[in-house]
């Protein structure tokens, strides 16, 4: 099998089935009842933790390229990063709908009131332009520049993500934490490179 | 919405338990749509049942209506039994049900001190027949701002105070949970500062709608709920209603109980069900009512003002959150 091959037909699927495997669990644990006495509440959590995990993922393609010169993993960041999207929207839909009937100026309140939302709202609005920019064609109308400076929004959005759950939490916050120590330390990775690079041109 | 029950359900009509148990092969038997399926099983139509589940549990029967009833519908056992908030076994609140079996209610005995006339050691068998055993319908709104319908059974918390003589020094009563990691896996991580401590003034004790829970549902407390006796205090956030009672002290001094002490700034001490005082991170206007779609505005005093407003009179409750 050609290398193109391998990739639409193995890894792509696996990396679909991975992605689209929380969202079948909880298709499953509804059916057969599963989801606790609270199910808008178990569906809003998971969706939830998903979107930040898929964030993570896509945070930590580039620096695994870096370290194991894998560069065809690039391949694989559009559709997780899309599947982040994807678990966000579900996220907010439950929230915009179940708690605020789809009444935005309801929704906008909570957003200014709340710090927990304000960075939950500000993640997922984020992401939005990143998925609508996605596209092939996008990067080309943007040039890879522009398009790379506009998709570093999922840096905040990562960030936002991470202080959006760390406020929710009632009492344990070390999970928040780790993730908030992930994301750090992926973004520190960039950073690091990028004045480690500055520094060798300036030799 | 084909197995939604009528509102005035009441527990005499409640389908028959092998009736109940093979429902869903009579459902899928009838051929019931998939939307409908969907809906059911995602649980957030409620099915309605409120009958006991547990047949090993002792039965409290010949119990008194009360008329503090609510006629809302009642959260099912399942619900009620499964979704708890009782760190003593574990933050999940599916943790309870899992791991309370290790908990031992029998012989279980409450100590009393403090300043009172008849201190000592009160035998649960006993509690158990300081008043007639009535059945109470409350609403209970947890401070995470969902709320569930639940058929308590005990009596009034001021014919258990009364019983003890309280001095005129007595102007708080302290309650706290049994230490034993050993019965109580949770209590082997440091998640609060054990024991469990709770406290409430003395006239609010002693208010009718003040509930010693010693059941629900028809049969003794399931472990996971706070067996063998807790506290029922319906206008007051769910954390006040203390669990698996070992302590009974009459204070002079407001106790500092545990969530305060977690933290001050988001859990007081009287945390009386208000919304119109947020918590600092999450509104507490609305809850979510298991089994329902959206949320409901919360009441002041969680509905029950009218029997309790006055207990608070002059006081700020945005300043005694």
């Amino acid at each position: 099998m050609t290398a193109n091959n391998w990739r639409r037909w193995v890894f792509k699927p696996i990396v679909w089935i991975l992605c689209l495997a929380p969202l079948a669990l909880l298709v499953y644990d509804g059916f057969t009842d599963n989801l606790t006495a609270n199910p808008i509440e178990k569906i809003t959590n998971t969706t939830g933790i998903w979107t930040l995990r898929l964030i993570v993922a896509t945070l930590a393609i580039t620096p695994l390229r870096w370290a194991t010169g894998l560069n065809k993993l690039i391949n694989y960041r559009r559709v997780i990063g899309l599947f982040a999207f994807f678990y966000g929207t579900i996220h907010f839909t439950v929230f915009f709908f179940l708690d605020h009937q789809f009444d935005f100026g309801a929704m906008w309140t909570d957003v200014l009131k709340r710090p927990y939302i304000a960075a939950g709202f500000a993640a997922f609005v984020l992401m939005i332009p990143l998925a609508i920019t996605s596209t092939t064609g996008w990067i080309r109308r943007l040039g890879g520049r522009n398009w790379n400076l506009l998709h570093k929004l999922i840096y905040i959005t990562a960030l936002s993500a991470v202080l959006h759950y760390y406020l929710k939490v009632k009492l344990d916050g070390s999970y928040p934490v780790y993730y908030g120590i992930g994301v750090v330390f992926l973004l520190g990775f960039r950073a690091w490179r990028h004045f480690a690079k500055r520094a060798a041109s300036e030799v | 919405m084909l197995i939604k029950k009528p509102q005035d359900l009441r527990e005499s009509d409640v389908t028959p338990k092998e009736l109940y148990v093979r429902r869903r092969e009579f459902m899928a038997a009838a051929g019931v749509t998939a939307a409908a399926v969907a809906t059911g099983g995602f649980g957030l139509v409620g099915d309605g049942e409120v009958s006991a589940q547990n047949p090993n549990a002792q039965k409290l029967t010949n119990l008194k209506k009360s008329p503090f009833s609510t006629d809302e519908k009642q959260n099912s056992y399942k619900d009620v039994t499964t979704y708890n908030n009782f760190y003593e076994f574990g933050l999940d609140k599916a943790d309870p049900s899992k791991y309370a079996s290790t908990l031992r209610t029998r012989p279980w005995s409450v100590v009393v001190d403090g300043q009172c006339g008849k201190p000592g050691t009160y035998n649960i068998e006993d509690i158990m027949k300081y008043a007639p055993l009535e059945e109470r319908i409350y609403r209970h709104r947890c401070v995470e701002a969902w709320s569930i319908v639940v058929p308590w059974v005990g009596y009034s918390l001021s014919e258990f105070v009364k019983r003890f003589e309280p001095t005129s020094k007595a102007k708080y009563v302290v309650f706290k949970t049994l230490v034993d990691p050993k019965q109580m896996p949770g209590q082997t991580e440091p998640a609060l500062n054990w024991p469990y401590v709770e406290g409430l003034r003395m006239d609010e004790a002693m208010h009718p709608l003040a509930m010693l829970g010693l059941g629900l549902y028809g049969e003794v407390l399931p472990n996971q709920n706070g067996a063998p006796i807790r506290l029922v205090i319906p206008w007051k956030y769910g954390f006040k209603s203390i669990k698996s009672i070992v302590r009974v002290s009459f204070s002079e001094t407001e106790p500092l109980n545990t969530w305060k002490q977690q933290q001050a700034s988001e859990y007081g001490f009287y945390a009386n069900v208000n919304p119109q005082v947020d918590h600092p991170r999450w509104s507490q206007g609305s809850e979510r009512r298991l089994g329902e779609f959206f949320r409901r505005k919360t009441l002041m005093f969680n509905g029950y003002g009218d029997q309790v407003a006055s207990l608070y009179n002059g006081m700020d409750l945005r300043k005694f959150y």
